[in-house]
């Protein structure tokens, strides 16, 4: 089989981003059946989801602690002997429910390539060199108001095999829960203005315009620090709860 | 609030996402310890060996659990939740206790999944659950276990015959 150009799966993008514009309906979750992601093909379900009445332990999620989670995993920077290569900066911003309030002590857990796009992982064969100081993963639990933040370097774009020079956006994998398992969401975090978003089949698998926009953070240079790193923001928002969640675990 | 969208998990969870321990909510042998494992399939049938799955679970007496120690399991206690990767055949295990309540929750991501996957997996009694008699016929039985392999085997069809029933719930 050989592989589709770029120009190919850009014109399927734009099928279905026609077709979506068309039908008026608006959908804020990516597609599961989205071509032009080749691996979805055979991995999406074909049938609807079956809409299911929350039962107890589904209206309540794990807890995790300080015994969990190190306050050093925050920071990607400090795993090594040395500095990792690249740009450093803060990413930083509120997980809040459905309904606007903070989810508190809850996990994130975050993993990223490094400053040349390169993952510390086997099936990653991008030519790009390793950095010995720099792993890519980090975790941290929400405050009191549902703030996270980690410190880190700016991931690089890198390519991929979806098809003849294909590259993905600059990332980072985000990983939250909330306060109900209803709630657990697997995204990634992309860059302001990234030339390959029009390119990319992932990003570009959220249909509605306003809705790819929600993961892109906000250069945001009250979080620049002098000297040190700029600072990113980016706020991330969890479906509704069925349960009114306890005092302790949110706070409005 | 409009949520944040989901997208893929990606190849490259490897280093991340697992953790010691993190599909032993008991470790091996423990009294009552039973296995709850299976294979995710594509629609060709074929294994999909880049998937993760988490389980979220009662303990034995039907109770939900609200205690930290998941990631860094002390061998002792119960949390009732952890997390797998499916191994080159497609195949992922957990070892935990027969949950009181009538099913294992269960989150399903994979390269190639825009989104995350709910499920439930039946314990093979509880095959008169109201939300299973509610499902179409054909379709019940993929969200039942089977006993075997020292537990309960539960496979998870992305697509196609046999496709697994997923989940969405009111307010998602
Ligand atoms: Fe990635």
């Amino acid at each position: 089989m050989t592989a589709l150009t770029q120009a190919e799966v850009s014109d399927e993008i734009a099928a279905l981003a026609d077709s979506y514009a068309a039908d008026g309906v608006v959908e804020t979750q990516p597609r599961l059946d989205y071509a032009p992601y080749r691996s979805s093909l055979l991995r999406h379900p074909t049938k609807a989801p079956v809409q299911a009445d929350p039962e107890e332990l589904e209206v309540w999620a794990p807890v995790f602690g300080e015994r969990d989670v190190d306050p050093l995993e925050a920071d990607l920077t400090i795993q090594h002997a040395g500095e990792p290569i690249g740009e450093r900066m803060v990413v930083t911003g509120r997980v809040l429910d459905g309904d606007g309030r903070p989810v508190r002590r809850q996990l994130v857990e975050v993993w990223q390539a490094n400053a040349g796009g390169r993952y510390v992982h086997q099936r990653d064969q991008h030519p790009a060199p390793l950095d010995p100081n720099f792993t890519g993963m980090g975790r941290c639990l929400t405050d009191a108001d549902g703030w996270y933040r980690f410190t880190t370097i700016k991931p690089g774009p890198y390519p991929w095999r979806n098809h003849r020079n294909a590259w993905r956006p600059a990332h980072i994998h985000f990983s939250l829960f909330g306060t109900e398992f209803t709630q657990r969401l697997i995204t990634q975090m992309y860059f302001p203005g990234d030339p390959l978003f029009g390119l990319d089949p992932i990003y570009q698998s959220i249909l509605d315009p306003a809705a790819r926009e929600r993961l892109v953070a906000t250069y945001d240079h009250d979080l620049t620090v002098p000297e040190w790193s700029t600072g990113y923001r980016w706020d991330i928002v969890l479906t509704g709860t069925h349960r009114t969640p306890l005092e302790d675990e949110v706070e409005s | 609030m409009i949520p944040t969208p989901g997208q893929t998990v990606g190849p490259f969870f490897g280093y991340a996402l697992p953790f010691d321990d993190d599909n032993r909510l008991v470790p091996l042998g423990a009294p009552g310890a039973v296995r709850l494992g299976g294979r995710v399939l594509d629609g060709d049938g074929d294994p999909v060996p880049d998937a993760v799955l988490e389980l979220w679970q009662t303990d034995p007496e039907g109770r939900v659990v609200q205690q930290p120690g998941s990631l860094l399991r002390e061998g002792y206690g119960f949390t009732g939740w952890g997390r797998t990767s499916t191994d080159r055949e497609g195949r992922w295990s957990f070892t935990t206790v027969r949950p009181g309540s009538s099913f294992f929750a269960i989150t399903v991501l994979a390269r190639g999944l825009l989104h995350r996957l709910f499920t439930r997996a039946y314990l093979p009694d509880a095959a008169d659950d109201a939300f299973l008699l509610a499902l179409p016929a054909d379709r019940r039985s993929t969200l039942l276990t089977t006993e075997g392999e020292g537990g309960y085997v539960f496979d998870v069809r992305l697509q196609g015959d046999g496709e697994t029933v997923f989940l969405t719930f009111p307010r998602g």
